[in-house]
């Protein structure tokens, strides 16, 4: 055993290297990615603090409709005389719910069926994968607009029919991750310890994939709230339910551009561009560091650099 | 080694193992027959307590098929398999969980078999929580830490909270064997342990296998090289082409070989000392294809007592062509299955 | 030893880290290969054998900074980096790698893969590159019917015979192998090195062999070098090696080997190789050492000239430093 022993004597290195990459590591080194949490924090805040701060009501009639901003009105009032600011703020609040709960629909489907797919293979991959690629070539608006119109405008159901509508490009790259990961060696060797199915799944499966899941879930945030804003738009979301997209309409149905009203429409806007942005920030980033498929690779090597040494020597 | 039956572990008797081809839409349309690979033809040995066996072979010889077919990761389609006397060949997948304790494996690649994000401490108790066993938490952290003490891993408080990409292969290695030793099995197939290691450290693992032999596991090692199965298993199986064609003692079998296969074997292994040239005997072509196996002796299109006529000298070719045979004892212990051996 | 084809002076390898900080893979390689030689380049994983002999073919990835000098014929390959050394890649030094199913397309003939370097340095063109693609497969023991098929139809021996012909296609003087047999079987691997034995014979190729593995190297090799820690701790021919090793890793590398007969005992060598992304002031071998002393861990050994070509970084060869102890 002396040998044994002796091989462990220097055990590890000192100095710890370093640890593999997180999700919070990725997103520190990342500026567009700490510029896209900035944004999404700073709407955040505005949707959980604003209505209790703000000292209009999102129905009370502050004044003159369209009335230009002025210092007590930041961005003016709408066609009813409703403060722009305040309901901004509300509509932060009714688009944010609708992309995180749709956004959580969708990944939740799309991992379920994607780890299901891929660690199971043959005839339940075929099925299922079939079935997400018909999902997949259905055109999303026109099926939303049919749903909900046929459904009703109710806020859970737009929530709903965005969700049951976004998951598929999750359960393509969950598979695709899983298919891979279930062939480690640790995976199998789970299995061979007498591990469940359920055991390897939870335990060495799922972990794996979850960054990709976190990444595609930011990056569904963006679509379901520009999938919200724009059924809002076409009148087909919940009418009690005041959204960026529903506030776009009024301003719009009210003809806020031909009276010059820039204020009631363009920030609106500009908010729902702001968090569709940050979200795609955020997703592309921790797609870029934990994809494996999207790495580029260099095998193809060019241009290394050349020192040299004699001519800095005295 | 005493031969009672309680020190048998391991009874592998006439296993065979066929994977079926698949056949494709255009070869299941042209209804072309259903080809199989056949795998592992018939293959029978014993493992004793405080035994290492080794599988040697080419890689499609079979070797780790019956390796996968002992630890029931594939199912055999004939013969059987005994573990202390109870036939798990049969055994539902449902109910394996028992066989499953009992028998380990140790794969081949350090860096691949344990999870990338789970810490030494956790790798180990691992199969403890599968299995429900090692009582509650602090009973469990000690029984880590013997393991990890047990593989050489010392001291443990060193290791406890590692990740694997902070540890070398060697070290790897070991906390892969103490995962496996907390369940306290009675046989270990090791699958190629030392293959992807460093020459310097292999040495250290392996005798870390030959201490848990000296406790009295029982050791299945597949392995593709003879010099490490001369020095650390104690007896040696070489497989080819689904059968076994050689059994014996290791050092026996590698200083004396009695198969011609085995002798092509050992003359290609090279050897560190550069006076040392032996007349390499080599093999044309690559291991047959375990489709189509031919007829009579498995080993004769390649092999060198047919090729050089021998066989025919000493008028045995006409069996080697159409007969086939299996292993016959030549040296007390040691048997292997040529006509030639068998005729002399 | 014969007229020099090939020699590296004073090779340095960085690799900038990802996540920060140089890895210093290549610390200072100087060897020099003879035409028509069989040369070994031993040692273990992270050593720097492979970097180095990339970088002799000037196939380093973007994030290495290289120094030093690779003289081919006495021009100086790296001097211009990628510039001047690719006229001389595949056309005066080739490589045949690893996996050879990484190596070869999978869906190109073998044939066209053996006639796309040729054409690419104009060496040969249309019928004649075929026919050549031919004498080629011949030469590595494989039939001219097999130039259109694909590598699937090709057994893993076979693929690496092809991916020799490959390497040999523009008629190169230095044929770089790095770990050509690895991931073959005993047998296999007993027929590619017949092979490279062969060509080096016939065609007075320069061999340079990249492996682990010390007894391939000692039955193939007329002279080795065994790589530790980013330098040469010992060069030499194969037989000074092996029967009077001048440096303890190469003893003890040896006595790690299992000797096909059983017999001899086998030790591992305690601890693992050294983090090359740090500085290591004195010999990258002292902490695994067993004749380690005093000035081991804060001086740098150099290469010390022994005899016949025969060199060793080691304190233990200074007469001047061992005295005292």
């Amino acid at each position: 055993m002396n040998n044994a022993d002796m091989e462990t004597k220097l055990p590890v290195a000192e100095a710890k290297p370093a640890r593999r990459a997180t999700i919070w590591s990725v997103l520190r080194e990342r500026p567009s990615a700490i510029v896209g949490l900035a944004v999404i924090a700073f709407f955040l805040l505005v949707a959980v603090l604003g209505p209790a701060l703000s000292p209009y009501g999102v129905h009370e009639r502050a004044g003159e409709p369209f009335s230009p901003p002025s210092l007590s009105h930041p961005l003016g009032l709408d066609d009813a005389g409703i403060d722009m600011v305040t309901l901004l703020m509300q509509g932060a609040r009714v688009s944010l719910v609708v992309g995180f709960a749709a956004s959580l629909i969708a990944i939740l489907i799309g991992t379920l069926v994607g780890v299901t797919a891929g660690y199971f293979g043959g005839k339940s991959d075929v099925v299922l994968m079939r079935v997400t690629d018909y999902f997949l070539v259905v055109p999303d608006l026109v099926l939303m607009i049919v749903i909900a119109a046929v459904w009703g405008q109710k806020l859970i159901i737009i929530i709903l029919v965005i969700g049951l509508l976004l998951w598929t490009g999750t359960a393509r790259v969950i598979r695709a991750q899983t298919k891979s990961i279930r062939e480690r060696v640790y995976v199998r060797r789970s299995l061979a310890l007498g591990g469940s199915t359920r055991h390897t799944i939870v335990q060495h499966v799922l972990p794996q994939v979850s960054p990709l899941i976190v990444a595609n879930g930011v990056l569904l945030i963006a679509v379901a709230i520009f999938d919200e804003t724009a059924l809002a738009f076409l009148g087909l979301g919940d009418p009690t339910a005041i959204s960026w997209g529903l506030v776009i309409k009024h301003a719009y149905d009210a003809a806020a551009v031909s009276a010059g009203a820039w204020w009631a429409i363009i920030p609106p806007g500009v908010c729902v561009a702001a968090v569709v942005l940050a979200c795609t920030l955020i997703g592309q980033a921790l797609e870029d560091a934990l994809n494996p498929r999207l790495k580029a690779s260099y095998l193809a090597a060019r241009g290394f650099r050349i020192r040299r040494l004699r001519a800095e020597e005295p | 080694m005493s031969t009672d039956s309680d020190a048998l572990v391991l009874e592998v008797h006439d296993l065979v193992v066929r994977y079926p081809i698949p056949r494709g839409l255009t070869g299941t349309l042209a209804r072309r027959p259903r080809q199989q690979v056949h795998a592992v033809e018939g293959v029978s040995f014993t493992l004793r307590r405080g035994e290492i066996l080794a599988l040697v072979g080419e890689s499609g010889c079979g070797k780790t098929t019956t390796a996968q077919a002992v630890l029931r990761l594939v199912d055999a389609d004939a013969g059987s398999i005994s573990l202390q006397g109870q036939d798990i060949s049969r055994t539902p997948r449902g109910r394996l969980r028992g066989v499953r304790r009992r028998v380990q494996i140790i794969y081949q690649d350090p860096y691949e078999s344990l999870d990338p994000r789970f810490t030494v401490r956790r790798a180990v108790e691992e199969p403890m929580k599968i299995h429900k066993i090692g009582g509650d938490e602090p009973e469990r952290r000690e029984r880590v830490a013997a393991a990890l003490a047990r593989v050489g891993l010392e001291p443990p408080d060193l290791f406890l909270d590692r990740y694997p990409h902070e540890l070398s292969g060697g070290q790897r290695q070991r906390v892969a064997v103490a995962a496996s030793l907390v369940l306290e099995p009675e046989l270990l197939v090791a699958d190629e342990p030392v293959s992807m290691l460093d020459v310097s450290v292999r040495a250290g693992v392996l005798e870390l296998f030959d201490a848990l032999r000296r406790s009295g596991l029982a050791i299945l090692m597949i392995t593709h090289d003879l010099s490490t199965a001369a020095h650390y298993a104690n007896r040696i199986a070489v497989m080819y082409l689904g059968r076994i064609v050689e059994e014996g003692p290791a050092k026996e079998v590698v200083n004396d070989p009695q198969h011609p296969y085995t002798k092509a074997l050992m003359s290609v292994i090279p050897d560190a000392d550069p006076r040392k040239h032996r007349t390499a005997q080599i093999l044309t072509g690559e291991t047959p294809n375990p489709v189509s196996v031919p007829p009579g002796c498995r080993f004769h299109p390649r092999c060198p007592v047919v090729a050089s006529g021998h066989a025919r000298a000493t008028g045995i070719e006409e069996r080697c062509r159409g007969e086939d045979l299996g292993l016959t004892e030549r040296l007390p212990g040691h048997s292997a299955a040529c006509h030639l051996a068998a005729g002399t | 030893m014969s007229e020099r084809i090939l020699s590296v002076e004073d090779l340095h390898v960085w690799f900038d880290l990802p996540r920060g900080g140089v890895l210093h893979a290549v610390q200072g390689v100087s060897l020099s290969v003879g035409r028509g030689e069989r040369f070994g380049l031993v040692g273990e994983s992270g050593c720097g054998k492979s970097t180095t002999i990339l970088a002799v073919m000037g196939l380093l990835p973007p994030n290495a900074t290289v120094s030093g000098r690779v003289l081919l014929e006495g021009e100086d390959v790296l001097a211009e980096g990628e510039h001047s050394a690719r006229p001389h890649r595949w056309v005066d030094i080739s490589m045949v790698f690893q996996g050879a199913m990484n190596a070869l397309n999978p869906v190109q003939t073998i044939g066209a893969q053996i006639v796309e370097p040729m054409e690419l340095h104009g060496y040969a063109t249309g019928v004649g590159a075929r026919e050549r693609a031919g004498t080629l497969l011949e030469l590595v023991g494989i039939g001219r019917d097999r130039l259109d098929r694909f590598p699937h139809e090709f057994s893993g021996g076979m693929r690496q015979r092809a991916a020799i012909a490959m390497a040999l296609a523009c008629e190169p003087k230095v044929l770089l192998a790095d770990e050509p047999t690895t991931a073959l079987d005993v047998m296999v691997q007993a027929q590619i090195l017949g092979l490279l034995e062969r060509l080096s014979k016939e065609l007075g190729l320069t061999v340079i062999l990249v492996t682990h593995d010390l007894p391939l190297v000692a039955q193939v090799c007329h002279r080795a070098a065994v790589m530790y820690g980013g330098i040469l701790a010992e060069t030499g021919p194969m037989d000074a090696l092996y029967h009077d090793p001048r440096h303890p890793y190469t003893r003890m590398l040896f006595s790690a080997v299992p000797d096909p007969t059983g017999e001899s005992d086998v030790v591992s060598i305690p601890g693992a190789p050294p983090r090359l992304d740090r500085p290591i002031p004195g010999c990258p071998f002292e902490p695994r050492c067993d004749r380690a002393f005093e000035p081991c861990a804060s001086l740098r050994p150099n290469p010390i000239s022994l005899m016949d070509g025969h060199e060793a970084s080691c304190h233990l060869n200074d007469p001047a430093l061992t005295e005292g102890s």
